[in-house]
């Protein structure tokens, strides 16, 4: 019984929490847009008995998927947000890298204290850190006042409003999933092996890229998913910090949802980026599973 | 541990003349430690030490855990630096020349095989990195595949294979580039005995072909004994002594090397010319103070029982054990009648010259003839390995013969030991070479024997 308890919870919760949620969304993906409300049609009738079921299901169609191929909009808002979303990885490998490096080779008694400070901001509210931002990109803000005091520049320099803005967005928002695995490949790491590579011939920089990055590679992988996968996804930074030409399939998915209140379209457009999420996301599984299996 | 250990060895280059550059005047060290000490913190792991070691020596270092053995060749290696002192290979000081620049590899205590590379990769590194060709480095990891007998396990990876296959990687690795200097700590202390002799034999073929120049530490002291060509025993990052097997074994200088290396009673007793030992049958009394055995003298450390531990004792354990000890571990002193009464052996075939050592009441002293006559006055300590103490039920006819009891018997297949206990409480080791059955063998616990050795037997250490 107990056993079975233990197996049920986590099949219980994919059921409530992702295969429910999904096949609301994709039922609503292939209804049609209607004057109502909840704003699509067909409805499931449980009254109209076997008759009304059969009814509803001949109503569903993939119009809406057909849709999205006319529209040019939707393919390049996917394949911005995907470059968007590699871009801001590739540069969230860069600065998280050598933070986690640096952390892992910090004396014993200060990695906690770090480690904490990676997690620090999350203690405050997501909004208002990327609010944050705003208030340091803009032409006035703080960081063109502080580069015009230095002399740095003369004319402000425009940052908000720009892709530059959302690619930092990302990386500072997503910097603690990318430090973390990779952290935690670091840290494990014996440095006698570091000590055997260079006993071998190594230098100290074919040392590390012959045995460190090869050793932090599980951690590497895992922090680029934890932050590819969302960042495809992300809607909040490109709105606030992007401008009028950042083009990305969540900006998109909220305006067809609320100003163009589209349901069935902006389902069709969040099945497939879903669809075009379960293979990184499987890699990543998969990842996780060989670094699990060479441990063990 | 046996002589057989001390088999000739042909490292020299002419077949008749011995191998020791350390007692040639001329010759130049490979390895010069002078004067180093490595302090981490406030702890000193090496205390100011300076010795040579020479090319194609077998260099081995032995000492407890923690005396400094993986100090000095981390130092060697380059990954230490001394916090005073020098370090020179070749004559070239290695001050500020980083680990791969020097022409030594280390095999590591905790093997530190890279775990994203298969053996055959592991054992390959060191050679990818001297840029040979992929034939070359193919050829030469078959070979150090074979010579390890890890060919099965090639593509495996470290962690799926055993403690001891992983150690013959680690040395695998260590061999494969063939340096100048090798540096093994603890190479082979994971593998079965018979690999272990197996391996050791190879690495002093290696030694032999390639002459490369070995450093290796081990716990194994039968292990030192077969392959090194001198033997340092360390103690809290001094060495102690430093000579080839035979010297230490037959001749250790201090008692703290002779208790270190094999099997040994130290008696400790007050040696006196041996000319006046024929006459006085009957030990003086103030000579005859009861010295207990320097085996026993941990004793003296031993935990003493407190107040309620005594009252503990007197109360409840007397009846059952008898009256408590004083001092647990120390032996206890002879009585008085026993003076008295147990026969004085004086030695027949007396020797001329020499010391007799007193060393307990209502024992004879202890004749040996391989000591220098004017340590006659001081305090000395008797080595005696347990192989050149026999026992025989009969009084032998030897230097020195002393009788006491059976009370335990420690079967080792080929040979056993017997520990004889005196009849002042000292505990004598013996040790007889099984030639019988175990039901055939006369000697058994309780049993009353005579242990006797030659005057020669004993090293005799000044305190
Ligand atoms: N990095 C370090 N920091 C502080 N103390 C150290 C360090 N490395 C070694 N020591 C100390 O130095 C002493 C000598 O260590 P070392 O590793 O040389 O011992 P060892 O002779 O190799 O012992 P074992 O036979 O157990 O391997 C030990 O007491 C150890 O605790
Ligand atoms: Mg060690």
């Amino acid at each position: 019984m107990r056993r079975w308890v233990l197996i049920a919870l986590p099949y219980a919760w994919l059921l409530a929490l992702f295969l429910a949620p999904f096949i609301i969304v994709l039922k609503i993906s292939l209804s049609d847009i209607a004057l109502a409300r909840p704003p699509y049609m067909p409805q499931l009738d449980f009254g109209a008995g076997l008759a009304g079921l059969r009814e509803f299901f001949a109503a569903l169609d993939f119009e809406n998927f057909w849709f999205l191929t006319t529209d040019d909009l939707y393919w390049k808002a996917y394949l911005s947000s995907l470059q968007i979303a590699v871009v801001s990885t590739f540069l969230t490998l860069l600065v998280g890298y050598p933070i986690a490096y640096g952390m892992a080779r910090s004396a014993q008694e200060w990695r906690p204290t770090l480690l904490m400070l990676v997690i620090l901001p999350f203690w405050t509210s997501f909004l208002i850190r990327v609010y944050a931002w705003m208030g340091i990109l803009s032409t006035e803000g703080l960081l063109n006042q502080f580069l015009i005091g230095l002399g740095l520049v003369s004319d402000p320099l425009t940052i908000l409003n720009t892709n530059t803005a959302v690619y930092i967005g990302i990386v500072y928002t997503y910097l603690p999933f990318m430090i973390l695995p990779i952290y935690a490949a670091l840290e494990k790491m014996d440095e006698s092996l570091l000590e055997a590579a260079e006993d071998l011939g190594c230098s100290k920089f074919s040392a590390f890229w012959l045995v460190t990055i090869p050793l932090s590679r599980n951690g590497i992988i895992a922090g680029c998913f934890l932050v590819f996968i969302p960042a495809i996804g992300e809607f909040v930074i490109p709105s606030l910090l992007g401008g009028s030409d950042t083009l990305m399939i969540g900006k998109v998915l909220w305006e067809e949802f609320f100003s163009n209140r589209d349901w069935p379209v902006a389902s069709a457009v969040a099945v497939v980026l879903l669809l075009i999420l379960i293979v990184p996301i499987v890699l990543f599984q998969r990842n996780e599973q060989k670094a699990r299996e060479a441990e063990g | 541990m046996a002589e057989t250990a001390q088999k000739p060895k042909t490292k020299s280059t002419a077949p008749d003349q011995a191998f020791e550059p350390w007692e040639d005047p001329n010759a130049k060290p490979l390895i010069e430690f002078r004067g180093v000490t490595k302090r981490f913190g406030d702890f000193t792991a090496i205390d100011d030490l300076t010795q040579d070691i020479y090319e194609r020596e077998f260099f081995a270092l032995l000492g407890p855990s923690g005396c400094g053995k993986t100090t000095m060749m981390r130092m060697l290696a380059g990954f230490d630096m001394p916090t005073a002192g020098e370090i020179l290979i070749a004559g070239q000081d290695m001050a500020g020349i980083p680990p791969n620049k020097r022409p030594v590899n280390m095999m590591f205590q905790s093997y530190a095989l890279f775990p994203h590379l298969s053996i055959w990769d592991n054992i390959a590194f060191g050679l990818k990195r001297e840029g040979r060709g992929s034939d070359a480095i193919a050829e030469r990891v078959e070979e150090m595949l074979r010579l390890t007998r890890l060919e099965r396990f090639a593509r495996r990876k470290p962690h799926q294979i055993s403690g001891g296959q992983r150690q013959r990687v680690a040395l695998a690795r260590s061999l494969a580039k063939a340096p100048k200097l090798l540096l093994l700590d603890e190479p082979l202390g994971a593998l079965d005995k018979k690999l272990r002799q197996d391996t050791q034999f190879e690495l002093m073929d290696i030694q032999e072909k390639t002459g490369t120049t070995f450093v290796i530490v081990t716990h194994d002291q039968e292990e030192a004994m077969t392959v090194a060509s001198r033997v340092a025993v360390m103690d809290e990052g001094r060495i102690v002594q430093v000579a080839t097997p035979a010297v230490i074994y037959e001749a250790p200088a201090t008692t703290y090397v002779a208790d270190f290396i094999g099997d040994v009673t130290l008696i400790a007793g007050e040696a006196k010319a041996h000319e006046s030992v024929v006459e006085e049958v009957v030990p003086e009394p103030e000579v005859a103070a009861p010295e207990p055995l320097v085996a026993a003298a941990e004793g003296e450390r031993a935990p003493q029982p407190n107040a309620l531990g005594e009252w503990l004792h007197d109360r409840l354990l007397t009846r059952v054990l008898g009256p408590r000890k004083a001092a647990p571990k120390l032996l206890p002193a002879p009585e008085v009648a026993a003076v008295v009464e147990a026969p004085v052996a004086a030695p027949k075939a007396a020797p001329t010259e020499g010391l007799a050592i007193h060393w307990a009441a209502g024992q004879p002293p202890l004749v040996a003839a391989n000591a220098p006559p004017d340590w006659a006055g001081k305090r000395v300590t008797l080595a005696l390995r347990p192989e050149k103490v026999a026992i025989s039920k009969a009084r032998p006819e030897a230097a020195n013969a002393l009788q006491g009891k059976v009370i335990d018997i420690a079967y080792l297949g080929n040979i056993s030991t017997y520990h004889v206990e005196l009849a002042n409480g000292s505990m004598i080791k013996a040790q007889m070479a099984n030639t019988r059955r175990i039901s055939r063998r006369d000697i058994t616990w309780e049993d009353d024997v005579w242990v006797s050795f030659s005057d020669t037997a004993a090293a005799v250490l000044e305190e």
